[in-house]
């Protein structure tokens, strides 16, 4: 693992001679440029000129400019469906950086002073990372179901039976189950890759400032989170985008409607909803815009963090 | 089990910690803080675990004992939902496309991506190194929303619900990761390995084939697992580009599934269990793979 999160310089490259000449060269990268091309580029270079233009079906009509993007912020129901999903999409980023920079970090850090069952620990926090997200948004709904669902079956057994609810039926809870399972599912991520992180940091400072008389908690000030920033910098960029591009566990909790009444809706099912479930003429333009719009604060925010990010670790070394 | 993942899991700190405490006063706080520590991790693993371990455990009960009894355990072990999910909700064809899709793409965009990762390692101009930059570009772009062009595309094609179709959509998204992983594999490949198999008289591509890709398997065998993963769960595209339910691929399967059997409870559970299943056994026996998958990202 170390051999690939450690890359080395490409030494010995420069040497001349030896590196692949432009034409064999191309002929290596061509198959995957051509796949690359024909299924990434092209086709996200077009999506985005999608909303430059008004669509009847799907035929391309004539340029409209900025339109598209007028009628997502003044008609109905866009006009109130975008606010609501994209409030929903940064609760659940606020909420698991939330949990990911409290429980995870603090798993994380207790998992790296044992050993024994370390492995099996990181085995477990891990597994529903890489669950399906669909399998675990169904497998929530039906645990949280208000008749026989093991989640309410608890809470009555131990006593808190009037804190059982129908969790998925109510707008005010629905949002944030959502949010707490996703967290949930998210968590071995932050887990594992602070524990790498950790794993970096050379015992002897700690030790030294240990020696000097700092506590446990200036300890993890002053060296283990200023260490850790890289790490938080990864989690918290890909955090980021993972929340905005919530699909599947929104769409098991609450359908393509986002139920109940929008509660559990979220950009990506607003975009798929308006894509092809709207029946609008003009679908295809409306739904461009929207893609258009969370491309970019996806990509900008994306660049923004990482620059903050790059901006912080370089004032701390 | 903790045996079967004993290959390292995590190689982030072999070195030995912990029973060094300077006082005995420390090593009492130690014990009672080390009490509370693996309390918490403990716990953590349940509330981690919990969920999927009922999901088994329900697949093996009746509706009727779930509805009278919702915490019970599955004493005897039922298995007819299991069949009924196979064979009378399809998930038999739905398993066998989910594998047929996940395997070839993730063949195909590590085949293409062995090749360009090489040809990234080994060259030095300024035409591949944006080439690198712009297949890197994928890792953070949020490429499922070029969906409609992709779709339209696919549709003057007469490929939706083709599985081809698919598998060179996830063959194409495979790329970012994989070549990033297998590039910076290659590069710490020593050139030497290159002057002698040139001076031996082997072209380029014989360098590769007989030289480098030998000494790469272990990140080749990262982006296979790794890639495994995300394809075998996505939802997205097949809800989008598989419109024939006799190719729908395990995810949107379930999407009717649930719509059918919203009522039938352990069909419910054992369908959900057989789509998890290839990757709990996936996991367990390539945890080193998936872990370094997962830690890759950290590199800069």
């Amino acid at each position: 693992m170390s051999a690939i999160t450690t890359p080395r310089a490409r030494r010995g490259t420069a040497r001349s001679g030896i590196t692949l000449s432009r034409r064999a060269g191309m002929v290596f990268v061509l198959p995957a440029l051509v796949l690359f091309s024909i299924f990434i580029a092209y086709p996200l270079l077009t999506a985005l000129s999608y909303s430059f233009f008004d669509w009847t079906g799907i035929v391309r009509g004539g340029f409209v400019g900025l339109e598209n993007y007028v009628t997502l912020f003044t008609q109905l129901p866009y006009r109130d469906d975008l606010p609501n999903a994209f409030v929903h999409n940064l609760l659940l980023f606020v909420g698991a950086m939330v949990f990911q920079n409290t429980i995870g970090l603090g798993l994380a850090t207790l998992l790296h002073r044992i050993r024994r069952f370390k492995r099996f620990f990181q085995t477990m926090y891990t597994l529903p990372y890489l669950v399906s997200p669909l399998v675990i948004g169904y497998l929530w709904s039906l645990m949280l179901s208000p008749l026989f669902g093991p989640v309410n079956a608890v809470l009555r057994a131990i006593g808190l039976g009037e804190l059982a609810q129908p969790w998925l039926g109510n707008p005010q809870t629905a949002i944030w189950v959502v949010v707490v399972v996703t967290a949930w599912q998210w968590i071995g991520f932050p887990v594992l890759l602070y524990g790498a992180a950790l794993g970096g940091i050379p015992e002897e400072i700690d030790e030294a400032a240990s020696i000097d008389g700092a506590t446990a908690w200036q300890r993890f000030r002053a060296i283990t989170l200023p260490m850790l920033l890289p790490a938080i910098g990864t989690v918290s960029v890909l955090t980021f985008i993972g929340a905005m591009e919530a699909f599947p566990i929104p769409y098991a909790l609450g359908g393509s409607q986002g139920n109940p009444a929008g509660a559990t809706d979220v950009m990506s099912l607003l975009f798929y909803r308006t894509a092809f479930e709207s029946g609008s003429s003009n679908a295809i333009g409306t739904s461009s815009a929207i893609a258009t719009l969370l491309f970019l604060f996806i990509f900008g925010f994306s660049m923004l963090i990482t620059w903050y990010m790059r901006r912080a670790e370089r004032k701390l070394f | 089990m903790t045996a079967t993942l004993a290959p390292d899991i995590s190689t982030d700190d072999s070195t030995d910690r912990g029973g060094s405490e300077p006082s005995r006063r420390a090593g009492r706080r130690a014990t009672l803080g080390g009490f509370a520590s693996s309390t918490f991790l403990w716990l953590y693993a349940a509330i981690s675990i919990a969920p999927l371990l009922l999901m088994l455990s329900n697949s093996l009960r009746t509706t009727q004992d779930m509805a009278r009894q919702p915490l019970g355990l599955p004493l005897p072990p039922n298995f007819t939902s299991y069949g009924k999910a196979w064979i009378t909700a399809s998930f038999d064809t739905y398993f066998v496309n989910s594998i047929f899709v996940t395997v070839a793409s993730v063949l195909l965009s590590t085949a293409v991506s062995l090749l360009a990762a090489y040809a990234f390692a080994r060259t030095k101009s300024k035409l591949f190194a944006t080439l690198e930059g712009v297949f890197l570009s994928g890792l953070m772009l949020p490429v499922y929303l070029a969906i409609l062009p992709l779709f339209f595309m696919l549709d003057a094609a007469g490929m939706i619900s083709n599985l081809w179709g698919l598998i060179l959509v996830y063959g194409a998204l495979g790329i970012p990761f994989s070549t990033f992983v297998l590039a910076s594999f290659f590069r710490q490949l020593p050139i030497e390995l290159d002057e002698a198999a040139r001076l031996d008289g082997a072209g380029p591509f014989a360098t590769f084939w007989r030289v480098h890709l030998p000494l790469v398997r272990p990140a080749i065998a990262t982006v296979i697992v790794f890639r495994f993963v995300p394809v075998w769960n996505d939802f997205f595209y097949p809800l989008i580009l598989i419109r024939d339910q006799s190719s729908y691929t395990l995810p949107v399967g379930i999407t009717r599934f649930f719509g059918e059997y919203q009522t039938d409870w352990a069909t419910l559970f054992a369908g959900l269990t057989l789509a998890t299943i290839p990757l709990v056994v996936l996991f367990l026996l390539a945890t080193k793979q998936i872990v370094s998958g997962l830690t890759a990202g950290m590199s800069k």
